[in-house]
């Protein structure tokens, strides 16, 4: 490691290079902070070329590695490996191109998801946008595949990304794809879109972008509850409305973020449902008018449209405040990301009241509506003996919950360290071995973000065949969940 | 009449499995064996891709027609590999829904789920709702030692293990046969209209798209076509009130220099771009351009005695040009190549004197050409599912 740490310094200088224990500390856990671990050294690259030169010398070295954008994930997958090199691409914050004539913008991985939009603004947006927006980097975007409240009609990460300049883990520099669609080849680049930082780094990203939409137009709607908001939902997109996003908060949200941000949502309604339409105004008049029907058919006790940009705003900052607004009404809380078919919303929230019922926690639910992306916050006090484990257990029946109902364990916040241990319950040994073929084709070393997305740790074989035991696991080191 | 890939020699045996297990099955024998497997649909692509030797099993997805989920509410559907996409979409249309893929169907409107999915192809809806990587939630693969897996899931949000979808889809039966496949689904529009321009000018053209791209219209589809020294653009608006649109849009082309109007009935404006995305006897080469560059490849293929139709803003154009003696079409496509260096040319339709002629994918970056070099040898060690058809020899 000593020589590695030398190395490293040479590639980056002194002042990318961080080596005191408590500066490496800072950089231990991401969104998620159940989870920490100090790397053994912290390295900041300004340049692709200082990407590729730390690689591969971790490489040679034969130590692993963990690329980290802004550290928001919600899964941890940014967690450092302990002796392990945590490669930082925070100061590759350059947007190297704009060409708007072909809706592409070409960007280094640190930049920011709200960057990327400021960029081709005001003509111009690009689409996919994470509650975390204003800090998370196009490179987490891509790595995580991440979503937001607009993807039910946009779309997602994967969606929009045409390009990549790859870093692989044995150093070598591919690019794949371009701005250019349809080249010929397998689509590695769509393989590489939320591969969780475990195929490579990403070090110069090409990105679709669209016509700003000309109009829109937002209401928020309360009912009596969630299953009342749920038909509403179904009702809208059964009459071909695809709403530009369709949000819902159940009680508990939105006490809590209302207590935040003081918006005017009525405290003693059961769901809050935020509707916008956008796009041309001829077809958002079209159908603003039927939205507010079938809310009111669905019971809405009250419906407030958005007068203006700045009433929209509020609507908005409410939904946006949810997670950070948790705090307010509890000292911890997991976040949930498991994705039902939309049309099972109400077992499925029957489910986990139950089940937060019987393990005496409270559950608060937000939801990306339209496209059946729940995020249950399990709410909890680390301090009481138990209870955080309390909480674990219930978020993994919650996940069950979802798999059961023909969903998925994540959504958009990705496998990760948290939920490696329930890919079992979505994939059988079979698929998990074909996933791992496509790792070893990149990684078959197995530096690159080892100990995530698989539920254990795998070899890469000399000739690829069925799956093979890793030996910490013969040896019974290591257990199989 | 023989596809254009065939040399005319029948493969050895035709399987045709009615489950995942069985295609294994088939699968893991001729990998032990070491026989080579041709994966087919209704064959109506078998021409496209490089001219590799002839196949020793031909597995064909004639079995696997069942519609298993159609979940109208999710917008979801799963569909196993042999089902006709024309019955797919008959189907989905019940329940006032489609899946966005329109390519050409070939002779009989043939054309299965699984060869759209492994082919890649796309047509005008592209411009709106991309192409099958865009549209697939999940995927059942047979595998070439027997493994049957399965990646993605059946939500239209999923992020959970990596997305095997895409790395199939277009990889042209080369790493394993796709069984099965759940589908995202779009509410059909209520209303469609055309504004459709006209213009002998490519550039007046391509600046004309500029125009209705950047404009905020939605549209679903703008495509462009070009053949015997005058062009076309089409831009179509749906949903609850497209007619302003379409307006706005002819005004967009008169603007831009073109003679334009609106059309109604529209049905066969789109057909015919779809069927000149194909040749039975010429040769078609699709070219990965930008929409900056629509005019300068018109002029090019123009000058080449070629046709062109495509996605305007995407710069996605499909190049025809007329049957003529293979050393000759040999040449044209190299000059093509050249001249519209370094976009990707892809020799889609072809005779097959022709195609040995030339390398049909062309060039991809070395890196990247090892890189699925290395894909393809996790996935199909022996090398047993198309060899020699895919990119770089693979
Ligand atoms: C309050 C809050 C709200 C959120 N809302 C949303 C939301 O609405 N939708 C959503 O999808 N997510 C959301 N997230 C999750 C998170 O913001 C996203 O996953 C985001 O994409 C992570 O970006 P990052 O730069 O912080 O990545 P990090 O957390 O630093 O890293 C995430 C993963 O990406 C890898 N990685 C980072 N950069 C690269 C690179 N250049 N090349 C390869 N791999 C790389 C890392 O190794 C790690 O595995 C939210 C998080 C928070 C805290």
């Amino acid at each position: 490691m000593h020589r590695l740490v030398e190395q490293l310094t040479r590639i980056c200088g002194a002042d990318g290079t961080i080596v005191t224990r408590h500066a490496r500390d800072t950089y231990g856990s991401d969104g998620l902070l159940q989870y920490h671990v100090t790397p053994g050294v912290v390295v900041l690259p300004d340049t692709a070329e200082q990407v590729r030169a730390v690689v591969g010398a971790c490489h040679q070295a034969g130590v692993p590695w963990v690329a980290r954008g802004s550290g928001t994930g919600l899964s941890g997958g940014a967690v450092p490996v302990e002796d392990g090199v945590l490669i930082g691409l925070n100061r590759m914050r350059r947007v190297l191109q704009v060409d708007l004539d072909n809706e592409r913008v070409v960007v280094e991985p640190g930049v920011t998801n709200v960057d990327v939009s400021a960029a081709v603004a005001p003509t111009h947006v690009y689409p996919p946008d994470p509650s975390s927006q204003i800090v998370c980097s196009i490179g987490g975007n891509v790595a995580e595949n991440s979503g937001g409240a607009h993807c039910f009609k946009y779309g997602f990460t994967t969606n929009y990304v045409t390009g990549l300049e790859v870093v692989l883990p044995d150093g070598e520099v591919v690019t794949l794809g371009g701005a250019e669609l349809d080249r010929p080849g397998y689509d590695l680049v769509g393989a590489f879109v939320g591969s969780e930082g475990t195929l490579g780094i990403a070090t110069k990203i090409t990105l679709r972008v669209i016509p700003k939409p000309e109009d829109h137009r937002t209401l928020v709607a309360y009912f009596d509850d969630t299953t009342e908001a749920g038909q509403t939902v179904s009702d809208i997109v059964a009459a071909s409305i695809v709403p530009g996003a369709i949000e819902m908060m159940d009680q508990l949200t939105i006490q809590a973020a209302e207590a935040a941000t003081h918006a005017g949502y009525p405290l003693d309604v059961g769901a809050a449902l935020i509707v916008e339409l956008d796009g041309p105004v001829a077809e958002c008049d079209a159908r603003f008018d039927e939205v507010v029907d079938i809310c009111q058919r669905n019971g809405a006790t009250g419906i407030r449209v958005a007068a203006d940009e700045r009433e929209r705003e509020l609507i908005w900052k409410t939904r946006k405040a949810a997670f950070g607004a948790m705090g307010r009404i509890s000292p911890n809380y997991y976040v949930q990301d498991g994705v039902i078919p939309r049309t099972r919303l109400p077992d499925v929230l029957g489910r986990i009241s139950d089940l937060a019922r019987e393990h005496g926690l409270k559950v608060a639910n937000v939801f990306h509506a339209g496209d059946g992306n729940l995020h249950p916050l399990v709410c909890y006090d680390g301090r009481a003996p138990g209870e955080a484990e309390t909480a674990e257990r219930l978020a993994g029946l919650i996940l069950q919950a979802c798999v059961d109902a023909g969903g998925s364990l994540t959504g958009e916040h990705g496998i990760g360290l948290d939920k490696r241990e329930h890919m079992n319950k979505m994939f059988s040994e079979a698929d998990l071995d074909a996933f791992q073929r496509l790792r070893c084709a990149f990684d078959p070393q197995g530096l690159a973000n080892p100990g995530k997305v698989m539920p254990t740790p795998r070899l890469c074989g000399e000739v690829p065949g069925p799956y093979r035991q890793h030996p910490l696991e013969a040896a019974g080191v290591a257990e199989r969940f | 009449m023989l596809p254009n890939g065939s040399k005319g020699g029948l493969a050895l045996r035709t399987e045709h499995p009615n489950t995942a297990e069985q295609a294994a099955e088939v699968l893991a024998a001729a990998d032990s064996e070491g026989l080579s497997v041709r994966p087919r649909g209704a064959g109506t692509k078998l021409g496209w891709g490089g001219p590799g030797p002839e196949a020793a099993i031909e597995l064909t997805t004639a079995g696997l027609t069942r519609i298993v989920e159609h979940n109208a509410p999710d917008l979801t559907a799963v569909v196993e590999a042999g089902v006709p996409l024309a019955d797919a979409q008959s189907a989905f249309r019940r329940g006032g829904l489609m899946v966005a893929l329109d390519p050409p169907l070939g002779r009989d409107e043939a054309a299965t789920v699984g060869g759209v999915v492994a082919t890649g192809d796309s047509g005008p809806l592209r411009h709106r709702y991309g192409a099958p990587r865009d549209l697939l939630l999940g995927m059942t693969v047979a595998l070439a030692d027997g493994t049957v897996a399965h990646a993605g899931g059946k939500v239209i949000k999923n992020v959970a293990g990596y997305d095997l979808t895409k790395l199939l889809a277009g990889s042209f039966g080369t790493l394993g046969l796709v069984v099965r496949v759940a589908l995202r689904l779009h509410p059909l529009s209520a209303k469609r209209v055309t504004a459709s321009g006209s213009s002998a000018d490519p550039v007046a053209l391509q600046r004309s798209c500029y125009a209705l791209a950047h404009a905020p219209l939605e549209l679903e589809s703008l495509d462009i076509s070009w053949e015997a020294g005058t062009g076309q653009v089409l831009a179509r608006c749906t949903g609850a009130a497209p007619q302003p649109r379409a307006e706005q849009a002819t005004r967009l082309m008169q603007e831009a220099g073109l003679r334009s109007e609106i059309v109604e009935d529209d049905e066969q404006l789109w057909s015919r771009q779809r069927e000149r995305q194909r040749s039975e006897n010429g040769t078609v080469v699709r070219v990965s351009g930008r929409a900056s560059e629509v005019a300068r490849v018109i002029e090019t293929a123009s000058s080449l005695g070629g046709s062109v139709v495509g996605r305007a803003a995407m710069g996605l154009l499909w190049v025809a040009l007329p049957p003529a003696d293979p050393a000759v079409t040999v040449a044209t496509i190299e000059q093509l190549r050249r001249e519209l260096h370094p976009l990707p040319c892809v020799i889609l339709d072809a005779p097959r004197e022709a195609r040995e002629g030339v390398d049909v994918w062309g060039k991809v970056e070395p890196g990247a050409a090892a890189l699925m070099r290395r894909v393809k040898e996790r996935f199909d060690p022996r090398g047993i599912l198309n060899p020699g058809l895919f990119v770089d020899g693979i």
